[in-house]
């Protein structure tokens, strides 16, 4: 059993204040990801949680008792780190055997703990070699089984598929998957940049901006019903589009967003006239950069290929019904 | 210029070089071998071959040193001095060693105010001249009742040593990644065991190279070593090199004294071959960033 709760949480690097006054809830057993661009304070939050930085104003509560002063080890935490952390002097299986030591485990529990890991995550074959003697992914797999070893309540991952090549890190990023499946006992915190990982892992994503919780909520809920401008253009790929002046005049905002796939091309004299200026194809679908003499074009999603001569003169057609409209303030506007 | 001739004068250049370090050492290993007034003769290679001065510096109370008085430990003489700047700078190393990989530990890792100020003042204080702080050291010393006893030079060259080995240790320790640090105190690793399980076996070059030239200070020191010994009982073995007597006060044993500093320098010749990997390693490894 671990929920973890934050109250009115802040953190201040002397006259700088990081996290400004957190409050949420993370559920027993779920996967929460903290996303946001750098420097919003998602990585200085989770290292609040695992307790390697102090907290300066406000309560942190594991399973309602309050932990601000527990250390990291008492917490029943283990985490992943971005650079992956292993001890370079030690063997895999030493790596992964040295926290059980120093809790004071006997030789056979650790034993068949460690091989009860390196089995899950396919390392078995690599426990007698030296870090350095592993490839980028093996490491974090490694770094992963280190983690699992010591059968934390709550497992934290510091971006950890950032240092991996694209291919890898689709693959890493399943295999954390399947494990939060196994492990659906262990309440789990993603630290991540990348919307996507956010997206295919989450079962809540919490969207941070400059110290502060934007948005909370499942992806599907973010991504519908985004409940600022700025969540609305951090989630979703291609980025939603946002216009404004007279576009957004005739839904009544002052900022409206419409996702890629949301807008259709048509003829000239119909919707909004713009000028394909590029067309990207990637197989099953494709984008359309149309210019409608606002500050960037508009990407408009079209399934399968299609081929627009650059400067040609379309129509793009919004579905009116999942607009989005937005006030002066950034946030959803009034009906 | 041709080729040849730039080689040629490149070579000539290290010939220079090499000649001009190791030629002190060459020609007190030829003079250490030679007797009686041969010793004064100038001749650049070996002449004659004795073992007598080997013989008159390691007698040990007036006698040849017999095996059985080493391991009964009834020795004098040289052989006694040389006994005591082993165990004095195998001691200085240690010592030294254990607090500066604490310090640097709380240097490099605890952030705590004046931490900068702190690590200026230890750099500067290795400037001072040894000779600005006798007389203050040697207050200390006799209100310690240390005077005359090994654990004086142990102490001063204990404080002379740590703002050398303080400052390269805090660099290395400097450069090991903070995320290792974190992910042993997740493990539930204490300072103490991070230390002495992560980072001690990570910093092993760095404190071989900062225990050797430790060592090498310590095994050399002179000043101290007259000023806070008074009989030979006690003394370590430069200054006892310095007070080795001839047969008549006015004359200088040169043939001794060349057999006694090759005697001194082995051990560290043999400690510097013993470790040579580490300290190329150790000397690298700080500088650069993998």
């Amino acid at each position: 059993m671990s929920e973890i709760e934050l109250r009115n949480l802040r953190k201040s690097f002397g006259s700088v204040d990081v996290i400004k006054g957190v409050d949420m809830t993370i559920h027993h057993g779920e996967f929460m990801v903290f996303v946001g661009p750098s420097g919003c304070g998602k990585s200085t939050l989770l290292r609040l949680i695992a307790g390697l930085e102090d907290i300066t104003s406000g309560d942190m509560l594991f399973d309602g008792k309050v932990v601000n002063k527990v250390t990291p080890k008492d917490r029943g935490i283990a985490m992943v780190f971005q650079s992956y952390a292993l001890y370079p002097h030690m063997t895999v299986y030493e790596n992964m055997a040295f926290g059980m030591q120093l809790s004071g485990n006997g030789k056979d529990a650790i034993d068949k703990r460690i091989h009860e890991a390196s089995d899950m995550l396919q390392i078995t074959p690599y426990l007698k070699r030296l870090p350095k003697q592993l490839s980028g992914g093996q490491r974090q797999r490694v770094a992963i089984g280190r983690a699992i070893v010591r059968d934390p309540k709550v497992f934290l991952f510091d971006e950890p598929l950032s240092n991996l090549d694209a291919a890898l890190r689709v693959a890493t990023r399943l295999e954390i998957a399947r494990l939060h499946e196994r492990m659906h006992e262990t309440t789990m915190i993603y630290v991540t940049h990348d919307q996507v990982e956010a997206m295919t892992l989450a079962d809540r994503i919490c969207v941070l901006r400059d110290g502060l919780v934007e948005q909370i909520g499942t992806p599907l809920e973010l991504y519908e019903r985004p409940q600022s401008l700025f969540v609305a253009g951090f989630i979703g790929s291609p980025k939603m589009n946002f216009l404004d002046g007279k576009y957004a005049a005739d839904y009544r905002a002052t900022t409206i967003g419409v996702r890629a796939e949301h807008l259709e091309i048509g003829a000239p004299d119909k919707g909004w006239p713009g000028k394909v200026v590029h067309t990207e194809n990637l197989g099953a679908d494709s984008y359309v950069y149309a210019d409608l003499g606002t500050a960037e074009p508009v990407i408009v999603r079209q399934n399968g290929t299609t081929r627009f001569d650059n400067g040609k003169a379309v129509g793009i057609i919004p579905t009116a019904a999942l607009v989005h409209r937005f006030g002066p303030d950034g946030r959803p506007a009034a009906a | 210029m041709p080729a040849s001739v730039k080689t040629g004068a490149f070579y000539l250049f290290i010939a220079a070089i090499v000649t001009f370090a190791v030629f002190p050492f060459y020609y007190a290993i030829i003079t250490s071998f030679k007797t009686g007034t041969a010793i004064f003769d100038i001749s650049y290679l070996p002449t004659s071959f004795g073992l007598e001065n080997y013989l008159s510096v390691l007698k040990s109370g007036g006698k040849a040193l017999t095996w059985d008085d080493v391991f009964h430990f009834n020795i004098s003489g040289f052989p006694l001095n040389f006994v005591n700047s082993v165990i004095i700078s195998t001691l200085v190393v240690c010592l030294a060693l254990l607090i500066a990989v604490t310090a640097s530990f709380a240097l490099s890792r605890v952030r705590f105010r004046g931490r900068g100020l702190l690590m200026m003042t230890i750099l500067s204080v290795s400037m001072f001249p040894q000779v600005a702080v006798l007389p203050g050291l040697f207050e200390i010393i006799r209100a310690l009742g240390l005077f005359n006893k090994m654990p004086a030079l142990i102490f001063s060259y204990t404080i002379f040593t740590l703002p050398f080995t303080v400052w390269v240790l805090t660099t290395f320790m400097r450069d090991l990644p903070v995320e290792i640090e974190e992910a042993a105190i997740v493990d539930g690793a204490s300072p103490w065991t991070i230390i002495t399980r992560i980072f001690l076996p990570l910093l092993w070059p760095a404190l071989v190279t900062t225990g050797l030239l430790a060592f090498i200070a310590a095994w050399n020191e002179f000043l101290y070593a007259l000023t806070f010994t008074l009989d030979n009982a006690h003394r370590t073995v430069p200054v006892a090199i310095s007070q080795l007597t001839g047969a008549s006060d006015h004359e200088i044993p040169w043939g001794p004294i060349m057999a006694a500093s090759v005697i001194v320098t082995l051990p560290l010749i043999v400690l510097v071959l013993i470790f040579q990997r580490k300290i190329i390693a150790g000397l690298t490894a700080g500088g650069v960033k993998g």
